[in-house]
């Protein structure tokens, strides 16, 4: 079966989709970009590919059993997580010995990250993140603050060292490694052994591939296969909802506004690139201020019933407009409130550059995800240009990388033809 | 490989600076002024040499000296929101007045101000008069409002000249002013400038022989500044006139930094100036996707030779009157706006690009406008990037070159080869 790639290097995150022929998605990946955007990509397409194994058992079974392939990704996913853990434990135990750590310390705390990754994919359970690293930090750190022979900074030294190169290295094969076992954990995974054979069997001919995104020089692909993240995300934005016309983009550091034709082809577009202020990472720092996690800004702002207004989009300075503004004893929630709206209004002067907001329009990136973000720019629209359909997909972060995917395929069909 | 013209313009510039380095001991006066509307040949008639500024200032940008300057005029007190070029030559000046060629620059006799269509001029004399207390002649140049020179603007710069220009030059000079030498100069300008014009519309050729914007800019260096009305510039067009009909005959591109460009994927018009502490940098991400630029703006800030204007010996101060109305920075934004479209259709151009200066407002106000409305009127998409003159914070590579990658992908999407 013939497969197309679209991989999108960003600065936070790396994405990847899988398409078949039909242009339908049959596999996503996402993976932090760290420093090494090669091994992220690495990372990145493995994950892909593996979800793409699972859409091909979903296909195989002539009676869908949602609920049994659920199970069977879960216990993957745990398979997957202990062989890291088991990397892991093997890295920290090599530099706990230069450095006259006991290794019974570590075996301790990695006996007990294994018992706690279990919970982590117990059925039922949710999880904080996907990423490995974040998941084995908060544990790691947990158990390393209860041990009283050796000091914590020095554990956590250990750790450190030992997840940036467990990270840089690939999981080549993964599927094929932990689907046996993962098959036999789950119940009622007899009913699916036929189809899991077949997507084990099956060939997945990788067609074509294209990247985008900052890192996208650092891709092995030749310069024709690299798209810039503008097309990408135009021609993602236009495969998710057809009728959009204007699309809004904001990411970690940069905010886009895209004009697009009813075929999804750019027609103009904006992007800010004197100053990065009011981007994603804005909100990363003003929760860091807070002492909040990412995910709970929006909800908190939502709660505001006077919001405060903010002038500054300066991230710098919108922390000291916070603090100011907490010692004047305003609400937390009228602070962010009114924090979220600067950043909206930043972008509605994007957009507003590119040529104002057409029918339908498609708001993507990670701020997309922000509820209070999404309400202060649904307010601003209405303001400014009236009704208008406003698109938001739960899967928006993979905008890019699917445009890039989508143009992987067409290239590769018109070089047949 | 160095071509010929190349090579005599930076003799030229040597000759020059090495000229004003000597100007003290040899008892010559100097006189500073700016590269729109500027009266060289008027200047050049007294004996007089000139220096200018701004192009002092661009030198310091290229030679990556322009960072340390701003720092250095902005601890004397200047925002960082004033015009970079005017901090940089004040960091230049407070850091001994070494010029280009790393020769001491000699005081002003004089600061001769022609006033076009840039009001931080009048500050920038404004602040060299304190630091240097020399006299300062003032030549008002009447915006362009309506599009067109009106009689009478071109009365009131001729009377300016007369009144208030000229003797000011014979007070500094200790001549008389003489109009025959004045239009024998003006003859050789415009024997430069015929030659100037037949190469700036070479690029109308498919494949263009010359970047009209990056190398347009070097080409533009001998008639914008100290050398109109000489001998010296109607050689050098002569010269590099030349080598681009040697160019065309062998069907060749424009030469880059890199060596001569191999294709020529997009044609490009330029709206504003470059960035020059990264000019190499700049180009390349142009000449690196074959994007070459076939007409540009900038390259017109010293005046609108391609639109048909030749200084004229027979009418001495009225040609340099309409010479002074006619810069680019001179015209209202609807002028402009016809300009480039003409550029974009005479030039058969696949796209336009404009590069917004952070601290230049008299070409930054207005230009979303006019890129919205030249996509409107000629049906080629625009792109927008924002950078600055010399301030090298202002110039974010990564950025930058991702919005033209970006911009020349979505001209290649248009014509469906994407």
């Amino acid at each position: 079966m013939k497969v197309f790639v679209g991989i999108d290097l960003g600065s936070t995150t790396t994405k990847a989709v899988i398409l078949d022929e039909e242009e339908r998605v049959i596999g996503r990946g996402i993976t932090n970009s760290r420093s090494n955007y090669d091994v992220a990509c690495a990372v990145v397409r493995e994950e892909a590919f593996v979800r793409a194994r699972f859409t091909m058992i979903e296909r195989g079974l002539r009676t869908p059993r949602p609920h049994v392939i659920q199970d069977l990704e879960r216990n993957f996913r745990l398979h997957q997580h202990l062989e890291q853990l088991d990397r892991l434990r093997e890295a920290m135990l090599m530099l706990a010995a230069r450095r006259g750590t006991p290794a019974s310390i570590i075996n301790g705390i990695c006996d007990e990250m294994a018992i706690r990754a279990r919970k982590h994919f117990a059925p039922g359970a949710t999880r904080k993140s996907d990423f490995f690293r974040d998941l084995a930090a908060a544990d790691y750190m947990s158990l390393a603050e209860a041990i009283r022979e050796v000091s914590f900074e020095s554990l956590c030294a250990i750790y450190d060292a030992a997840i940036l190169a467990v990270e840089n290295l690939t999981l080549d094969r993964a599927f094929e490694r932990h689907i046996g076992s993962a098959l036999q954990e789950t119940e009622d995974g007899e009913s699916l052994k036929e189809a899991v054979g077949a997507a084990c069997n099956a060939e997945l001919v990788e067609s074509g591939s294209v990247g985008t995104g900052y890192g996208r020089q650092r891709l092995p692909f030749p310069k024709e296969q690299i798209r810039s993240e503008i097309l990408c995300h135009g021609l993602g934005a236009h495969a998710m909802f057809p009728g959009t016309r204007t699309v809004l983009d904001i990411g970690g550091q940069d905010t886009k506004a895209i004009q697009l034709d009813p075929n999804g082809i750019v027609t103009s577009f904006q992007m800010n690139d004197r100053c990065a202020a009011g981007c994603g990472r804005y909100l990363g720092y003003i929760a860091d201020e807070m002492n909040l996690g990412l995910h709970e800004l929006g909800p908190l702002a939502n709660e505001s019933r006077h919001r405060v207004k903010i002038n500054s989009t300066c991230t710098v300075f919108a922390g000291a407009e916070l603090r100011d503004r907490l010692a004047l004893g305003q609400k937390r929630e009228d602070i962010l409130a009114g924090l979220h709206r600067a950043i909206i209004l930043r972008a509605m002067s994007l957009l507003a550059r590119s040529g104002g907001i057409s029918d339908e329009f498609t708001f993507t990136g990670g701020v997309a995800r922000n509820s209070a973000a999404v309400g202060a720019l649904r307010d601003l629209i209405a303001e400014n240009y009236g009704a208008r359909t406003i698109n938001i997909s739960h899967e928006s972060i993979y905008t890019g990388a699917l445009g890039a995917a989508l143009f992987a395929t067409r290239s590769a069909v018109r070089g047949n033809a | 490989m160095k071509e010929n013209s190349m090579l005599l313009q930076k003799q030229l510039l040597a000759d020059h600076f090495d000229a004003l380095a000597r100007a003290r001991d040899e008892g010559k006066k100097v006189v500073y002024t700016f590269v729109p509307g500027n009266l060289n040949e008027l200047v050049r008639s007294f004996d007089l040499l000139p220096v200018l500024p701004e192009i002092n200032a661009l030198q310091s940008g290229m030679r990556k000296l322009s960072g340390g300057y701003i720092t250095e005029a902005e601890k004397s007190g200047h925002s960082e929101d004033v015009c970079t070029y005017v901090k940089c030559d004040i960091g230049m000046l407070r850091k001994g007045n070494i010029g280009p060629t790393g020769k001491p620059l000699p005081k002003p006799d004089l600061l001769l101000l022609s006033y076009t269509g840039c009001f931080t001029f009048m500050k920038w004399f404004e602040l060299l008069r304190e630091e240097y207390d020399c006299p300062v002649a003032m030549l008002h140049v009447p915006y362009q409002s309506e599009g067109r020179i009106e009689p009478h603007q071109r009365e009131y710069i001729v009377q300016q000249l007369r009144s208030e220009i000229i003797p000011k030059l014979e007070q500094v000079s200790g001549r008389e002013f003489d109009i025959e030498k004045l239009r024998s100069m003006l003859r050789l300008s415009s024997k430069a400038e015929d030659d100037l014009v037949w190469v700036l519309e070479s690029a109308k050729n498919t494949p263009s022989p010359i970047d009209a914007f990056f190398a347009g800019v070097y080409y533009l260096g001998p008639i914008f500044s100290a050398f109109r009305g000489t001998e010296d510039a109607v050689q050098y067009y002569r010269t590099l006139r030349g080598e681009i009909e040697e160019r065309i005959a062998n069907k060749e591109g424009p030469i880059t930094p890199d060596g001569p460009m191999k294709g020529e994927r997009y044609r490009l018009v330029v709206e504003g100036p470059p960035n020059w502490t990264s000019f190499r940098d700049f180009w390349k991400m142009f000449y690196e996707e074959d994007a070459v630029v076939v007409a540009s703006t900038y390259t017109k800030v010293g005046g609108l030779y391609d639109q048909g204007f030749r200084h004229d010996p027979d009418h001495p101060l009225e040609t340099l009157a309409d010479y002074a109305l006619g810069c680019y920075t001179n015209l209202s934004l609807p002028a402009r706006v016809d300009l480039l479209a003409r550029y974009i259709r005479d030039y058969r151009a696949d796209g336009f690009l404009v590069n917004s200066v952070k601290s230049c407002n008299s070409f930054s106000v207005g230009q979303l406008l006019m890129l919205r409305q030249l996509e409107e009127r000629t049906g080629v998409p625009g792109a927008f990037i924002e950078s600055d003159l010399v301030d090298p914070r202002y110039f974010s590579a990564a950025n930058i070159k991702n919005r033209i990658e970006s911009y020349l992908q979505m001209l290649d999407q248009k014509r469906g080869a994407a």
